[in-house]
C-alpha cells in the first residue's frame, strides 16, 4: 500500500468541507429536529414533501457555486453506464435496508454515538473497500 | 425564517462541503477506499470535520425542549443491530466501491456531470421497487 501524499491545502479543504457538512446536518437538527440522512430525505422528496425537495434541490446549488468560485475541475471519473446504473440500485437497495446511507450512518449517526450505525459505517466501508479491491477503480 | 428557506439553506451549505472537500469527485471516494492500492486519506479529514461538528449541533439540540422553528423533537431512533442492517449495509458498500459515488455527491454533481444521473436513477429505482415490496 502506498499513500498518496497530500499538500496542507488539500488538508484544509477536505477537513473545511467536512465542516460545512457537518453545520448543515447541525443546522438541521438544532432548528427542524430533522436528520440530514440524503437517503430518509430522498424517500420524503417521493412522498412529495416540499422541504425535502428544496433540500435536495440546494445539494446542486451548493457544489456548481463554491465549484465556480473556486475554479475547481469537473469531476470526469465516473464509472462506465452500466456500473453507474448498478451501483445506484445497489446504494438505493442498501440505504433501505439500513435505514441510511454515508451521510445518515457516518456522519449524522455517528455523531449521536449510535452503535448502529457505527456497524453500518464499519459494515460498508469494509465492503467498499473489497469491491475496489477486486473490481478496480472507477476509469 | 421559514422552514422551507431553512431546509434550502442547509442543503446549499452541505453541497458547498462536498464540492470544497471534493467527495463529489468519484476519484476521491475510491481513493479512500482503494486501501491496497494508492490510499488518499482526504475522506478521513472530511469525515471528521463532519462528524465533530455535527456532534457539537447535536450536543446543543439536545439541551433545548423543541427545535428552534417549533415542532417536535426527534423521535427515538431505532438501536437494533440486526441482519437487515447488516445486510443492508454491505450491500450500500458493494454499490459505494462499484462506482465511488453514494446519494449526496451524486445529486450534488449531477449539474457539473449528468453522468451522475444514471446513478440516481438506479438509486431511486431501488428506492421505489423496495417501498412496493414492503407495503405487500
Amino acid at each position: 500500500m502506498t499513500v498518496v501524499s497530500l499538500t496542507p491545502l488539500d488538508w484544509l479543504l477536505s477537513f473545511s468541507g467536512g465542516i460545512l457538512i457537518g453545520l448543515a446536518a447541525g443546522i438541521m437538527m438544532l432548528a427542524a429536529g430533522q436528520v440530514a440522512g440524503i437517503s430518509g430525505i430522498f424517500q420524503k422528496a417521493l412522498s412529495g414533501r416540499g422541504e425535502a425537495v428544496v433540500f435536495l434541490l440546494g445539494l446542486p446549488l451548493g457544489a456548481g457555486a463554491v465549484s465556480g468560485i473556486m475554479g475547481m475541475a469537473t469531476p470526469e471519473a465516473f464509472a462506465a453506464p452500466w456500473r453507474l446504473v448498478l451501483a445506484g440500485l445497489l446504494v438505493g437497495a442498501g440505504s433501505y435496508l439500513a435505514n441510511g446511507c454515508t451521510s445518515g450512518h457516518a456522519v449524522c449517526g455517528l455523531a449521536r454515538f449510535s452503535k448502529r450505525s457505527l456497524v453500518a459505517t464499519i459494515v460498508f466501508i469494509s465492503t467498499g473497500m473489497a469491491v475496489v479491491a477486486v473490481v478496480g477503480g472507477v476509469s | 425564517m421559514p422552514r422551507i428557506v431553512l431546509f434550502l439553506l442547509s442543503g446549499i451549505i452541505f453541497g458547498a462541503g462536498l464540492a470544497l472537500s471534493q467527495m463529489i469527485d468519484p476519484a476521491r471516494v475510491v481513493g479512500f477506499l482503494d486501501l491496497g492500492g494508492r490510499w488518499n486519506p482526504a475522506l478521513v479529514a472530511t469525515m471528521a470535520g463532519a462528524v465533530c461538528t455535527t456532534a457539537l449541533f447535536y450536543w446543543l439540540a439536545r439541551r433545548r425542549a423543541a427545535p428552534l422553528l417549533g415542532g417536535d423533537c426527534l423521535a427515538p431512533m431505532p438501536t437494533r443491530i440486526d441482519t437487515k442492517l447488516v445486510a443492508g449495509a454491505a450491500i450500500f458498500g458493494a454499490g459505494w466501491g462499484l462506482a465511488g459515488i453514494c446519494p449526496a455527491p451524486a445529486i450534488a454533481v449531477s449539474v457539473l456531470n449528468p453522468a451522475a444521473l444514471l446513478f440516481l436513477g438506479g438509486f431511486a429505482a431501488a428506492m421505489v421497487i423496495m417501498r412496493r415490496l414492503n407495503r405487500r
